[in-house]
């Protein structure tokens, strides 16, 4: 009984510790996305709230939670409240099988860093992405307003279309490193990164981690220039602010997942395993808001175009050859 | 443990699928069956049978019930809300079926002798091989069909 509540316990500590490193991440991803993206367009970006505006985060977030909780007229109660926590829950829920560290040895116990290591580890991620589109999709439509409809009725249907061929890219992984667990996946890569097998996985699973997180050159579903700010353009304070936490959140986790499909999770040489794990993270984060600094926004029919006759059928037959490379090697 | 757990599970999926059935509003009826679908998920995680699990939220959760809400918020309804619940007389054969079934499910478990075999974790690998080698001629049938209905699609959507 005791060995059952001390493993409870060391679970109960690894969230408490992922989640409030994960939720400070998220806060200072915002600020530095405007840091880099003020350089990016030659401006200096927030630099008021504390030294070197360190402290707007906290001020962003001070603002949101009293601001009022507004619901507009008609618009359909639960389903509006529910909507936020529908789209920020999947990408919370995802950290739990990120695997964020080499095994720790603690007072004699061996601690892996990661709070679930499940056989299907990787099923669960696809089941989770899956299950993100409704947030977006019911809180535009509870809202009662047209852009905010017309946002999520796009959001829908570019998730749909790019969660295809996210999952079609990882196939090749499953197939090198015959598990669905992500440990043995990273541990499978401790030779050699799979990127370098896989590089065509590994663009095609970039791409549709952008379109996943809605983000530039993606972001039709948001389209401020022509939708106002999309599925959330009826919220106000925190459920706003759940929904662009959740967003950002999702940047990290889908980093996260990047390094440990291709980049050999926390494997690297010299540094401690932490630091290759969360330079990784920091570096997909990088070039995140580095390429929404620098793309235009796709239109609606080259998003589908690209999706679905380009990345898909690329991916298909990257398995094919993959398959094919596997069979002849042995 | 695991019994409660099943009990609970099994509630909160009859309770949803009941609200699923009588809500009169298709979006909420549809978060109503998503919330039934996740709940079988984890039943079937708790038969030892993950794989199952994972691909009842990604294909049922996940795919097919965003495709019926795109449906259903590309049309407007109007005020579905304001719509008559349906009658007994359209409740009537679901009723019949549903006695049917439970008089049949009511059989089945006082009549069987055998105890269920114990639980074990099916693999993927073991999952798998039964599915392309075992079935493998179904699997290809079922495609076959799935491509029949992508052609059908292309058909009625192409330009005049």
């Amino acid at each position: 009984m005791s060995i059952i509540s001390l493993d409870i316990a060391v679970i109960l500590a690894k969230i408490a510790l992922l989640l409030f490193a994960v939720l400070t991440l998220a806060a200072y991803l915002v600020f530095a996305e405007r840091k880099l993206l003020a350089w990016v367009q030659d401006r200096k970006g927030p630099n008021r709230v504390g030294p070197l505006g360190l402290l707007q985060p906290l001020a962003d977030l001070i603002k949101l939670l009293t601001k009022e909780d507004f619901r507009p007229l008609g618009a359909d109660k639960w389903i509006f409240y529910l909507a936020p926590a529908m789209a920020a829950i999947p990408a919370i829920m995802t950290l739990a099988i990120v695997p964020f560290g080499a095994p720790v040895t603690i007072m004699g116990f061996e601690v892996t860093l990661q709070i679930v290591d499940l056989n299907i580890g990787l099923l669960v991620f696809l089941a989770l992405s899956s299950i993100a589109v409704y947030g977006v999709a019911l809180g535009g439509w509870a809202s009662n307003s047209k852009y905010a409809l017309l946002g999520s009725i796009r959001g829908l249907a570019q998730l749909i279309s790019y969660e295809l061929s996210m999952g079609l890219s990882l196939v090749p992984v499953v197939m090198l490193a015959r598990s669905f667990k992500l440990s043995e996946i990273v541990n499978a890569q401790e030779g050699c990164w799979f990127i370098v097998y896989q590089p065509l996985s590994f663009i095609i699973f970039l791409v549709s981690i952008l379109a996943e997180c809605k983000r530039i050159p993606f972001d039709i579903p948001e389209a401020e220039g022509e939708l106002v700010a999309g599925f959330h353009t009826e919220y106000s304070g925190m459920r706003f602010g759940l929904f662009f936490v959740g967003e950002y959140i999702n940047i990290v986790v889908l980093g996260g997942l990047a390094a440990t499909f291709f980049l050999g999770g926390w494997h690297g040489p010299l540094l401690p395993p932490l630091v290759w794990f969360w330079g990784k993270v920091f570096a997909f984060a990088f070039l995140f808001i580095w390429i929404r600094g620098t793309m235009p926004r796709l239109r609606y029919d080259q998003l589908m175009h690209l999706g679905w006759k380009v990345l898909t059928p690329l991916a298909l037959v990257n398995i094919l050859v993959t398959g094919w490379w596997l069979v002849m090697r042995v | 443990m695991e019994q409660y757990l099943f009990y609970i599970l099994a509630a909160a999926m009859l309770i949803a699928t009941v609200f699923a059935i009588t809500e009169k509003h298709p979006v909420h009826a549809i978060v109503y069956l998503v919330t039934s679908f996740f709940a079988l998920a984890a039943i079937f995680y708790l038969l030892a049978a993950p794989m199952i699990a994972a691909f009842e939220v990604i294909i049922y959760a996940g795919a097919v019930m965003v495709l019926f809400l795109f449906v259903i918020m590309m049309l407007d309804l109007g005020h579905p809300e304001k719509a008559a619940r349906p009658g007994i007389g359209h409740w009537l054969p679901a009723m019949v079926l549903g006695v049917v079934i439970a008089a049949a499910a009511v059989t089945a478990i006082t009549l069987r002798t055998t105890t269920a075999p114990a639980t074990r974790v099916i693999g993927i690998k073991e999952f798998s091989v039964a599915l392309f080698q075992r079935y493998g001629v179904a699997i290809e049938i079922i495609s076959m069909q799935l491509l029949f209905a992508v052609v059908g699609a292309l058909y009625l959507g192409r330009k005049r």
